[in-house]
């Protein structure tokens, strides 16, 4: 049973980042999803000192709230003061990272929040997490609940969305002049980003986060040239990942963060360099030929 | 030389545009005539994209207005179709051409509407008129040059307007590709909608359009092509840039121009 609840929550965390992170990849924007993963640590502190409580909703809104005032800092000193994207990325999160820091050392003695749980969730402990309800009954693993809800959310979103996502992906100024509004579908998406990563951090750790929110993507992106197919590989992936990831680490007696992001790692480099389309191989061959006939 | 037209597609009034205060249009005031072939002609950063952008609301505007079809944008949006320059956007994109041309379809669809079996239809349509029929189902990572602009070109067609803006179209296109679009254009042109190009060959944009705007910040030039097209209007819009617009008139008649001049 622990090892269908671990892989389950691997699957259901892998999936909606995965997802998502497909348009950031698309938008040359990975790294966003990054910072965002770091950014929203103030928006958790706030919500939990607000509601005094390790509730999932208000932790999941003020994370989403502070994932798209990151989104919109990371534009404005990019706009407005002219800093290179990475450099915009960098100061924005840091900062707010820390500003999170600073906020659970000074509420640490009155609230029941430390480092360790908002930072380093351990997808280790998703069995024994149970939701218990007032009454004792038993309902499950708690993670399941977060992520089963993020999962149904993003993918609605992406449903719902898909063609907006698609043409403001693609090419924001024909968007823009078809009357879609670029900003708009920015902000949702980094408003689910952030959503997803928070519930997502909270229930596996960060590092699988980012991992998951990332390599899937760019590795789906290496063998498919259809945007259906590569979130149904990404999709895919992730279930893979969970899966082999769990049993190498049992194999291993390791961490099962760690071994997911291996396994996904190892994918990626396989893609990479065997791919049917992009692989190392097949690209330098194709690059041969359009050499060729540009000349 | 700046003609003005009674109830033109497209008024331009006033019109600045500074990117980080530095002024990249000055000025402008000037009016398109309705069903022609038009020309933006200029140097390489002269301003002709930033102008198609500023008409398409997708730059802020710092004095001035624009009106199309003596409305604003907002309310006759549909009646206006945009082909950016194909570099502005990653070819690589895991989209399939007819994805692409469908995108001329949205804004007639809304939110919640997905592409429906008319439309499926229109774009197909669409995509013989450029020729590309064929490449439908294809990737668009595996298109030419010329191929990318009749794509681009494609999803203009399908958004069924009445006023089209071109960023360079002929830019790395091959010869048949160029004639295609432009044939495309002339029969558009004789449906009676507008089409204004933004371009910078000067011998075939004798050939090609109707009227010409000469733009470089200012405005230097607006008018049909016989009264645009002289050596001196040309001189003042590359300035010193083309030395050899001294003699563009002599070569204008002898049609010798070199001809395409590659950016
Ligand atoms: N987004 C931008 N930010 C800053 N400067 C820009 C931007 N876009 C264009 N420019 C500058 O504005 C001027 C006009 O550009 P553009 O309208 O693209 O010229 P053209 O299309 O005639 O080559 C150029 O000097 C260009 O460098
Ligand atoms: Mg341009």
């Amino acid at each position: 049973m622990e090892a269908f609840w671990i892989i389950a929550a691997g699957s259901l965390v892998a999936i909606p980042c995965g997802l998502l992170g497909c348009y950031l990849i698309l938008r040359q924007m990975a790294m966003v999803g990054d910072a965002i993963s770091h950014a929203v640590l103030p928006g958790i502190v706030i919500a939990f000192f607000i509601s005094g409580q390790r509730e999932p909703i208000s932790m999941l809104l003020g994370a989403s709230i502070l994932g798209v005032i990151t989104t919109f800092l990371i534009e404005f000193f990019h706009t407005k003061a002219r800093l290179q994207t990475d450099a915009s990325i960098g100061v924005t999160f840091t900062w707010l990272f820390a500003l999170g820091i600073i906020l659970i050392s000074v509420f640490a003695g009155k609230i029941d929040l430390d480092q360790d749980c908002v930072l380093y969730g351990e997808i280790s402990y998703v069995p024994i997490d149970l939701w218990i309800t007032a009454n004792g009954t038993i309902m499950g693993p708690r993670v399941m609940y977060i992520m089963g809800a993020v999962f149904i959310v993003v993918l609605l979103f992406i449903i719902i969305g898909y063609k907006e996502l698609f043409l403001t992906t693609f090419d924001p100024k024909f968007a823009a002049a078809s009357g879609i509004s670029v900003a708009l579908w920015h902000y949702l998406l980094m408003g689910a980003v952030s959503f997803t990563t928070v519930g997502a951090f909270e229930s596996v750790g960060a590092i699988l986060v980012v991992a998951l929110l990332i390599v899937p993507p760019a590795t789906a992106y290496l063998l498919t040239e259809n945007l259906q197919k590569m979130m149904l590989i990404t999709a895919g992936l992730g279930v893979v990942v969970s899966f082999f990831g769990y049993y190498l680490a049992a194999w291993l007696d390791g961490s099962i963060a760690g071994a997911m992001s291996l396994v996904a790692g190892v994918l990626f480099a396989a893609a990479f360099l065997f791919s049917p389309q992009e692989g190392l191989l097949t690209r330098k061959k194709r690059m041969a030929f359009a050499t060729n006939k540009d000349s | 030389m700046i003609q003005h037209v009674d109830n033109p597609v497209v008024e331009i009034h006033d019109l600045t545009v500074t990117y980080n205060k530095k002024p990249v249009l000055w000025d402008i005031d000037l009016t398109l005539p309705a069903g022609s072939i038009i020309g933006v002609i200029g140097p390489n950063g002269a301003g002709k994209s930033t102008m198609i952008k500023s008409i398409m609301g997708l730059v802020p505007l710092n004095s001035g207005y624009v009106k199309v079809f003596d409305q604003d944008l907002q309310d006759v949006r549909s009646r206006v179709s945009y082909v950016p320059q194909k570099e502005s956007v990653d070819w690589d994109f895991p989209a399939s051409v007819m994805d692409v041309v469908l995108m001329g379809r949205y804004g007639k669809l809304g939110l919640f509407t997905r592409p429906r079996k008319a439309d499926k239809e229109v774009a197909l349509d669409c995509l013989r008129r450029v020729d590309m029929e064929a490449y439908a189902g294809r990737q668009i990572s595996q298109l030419s040059g010329g191929q990318q602009q009749r794509v681009f070109l494609a999803r203009a067609l399908a958004q069924e307007a009445d006023l089209y803006f071109m960023d360079e179209p002929f830019a790395g296109v091959d010869a048949a590709t160029e004639k295609a679009i432009i044939n495309l254009m002339k029969t558009m042109s004789e449906q009676g909608k507008t089409v204004v190009v933004v371009h910078h060959d000067l011998q075939s944009a004798v050939e090609y359009f109707d009227w010409v705007v000469l733009l470089n910040l200012r405005l230097i030039a607006n008018g049909p092509v016989p009264e645009v097209m002289t050596g001196q209007l040309l001189q003042e819009t590359y300035g010193g840039k083309l030395t050899l617009l001294a003699e563009v008139g002599e070569l204008l008649t002898k049609k010798e121009f070199p001809s395409r001049e590659k950016e």
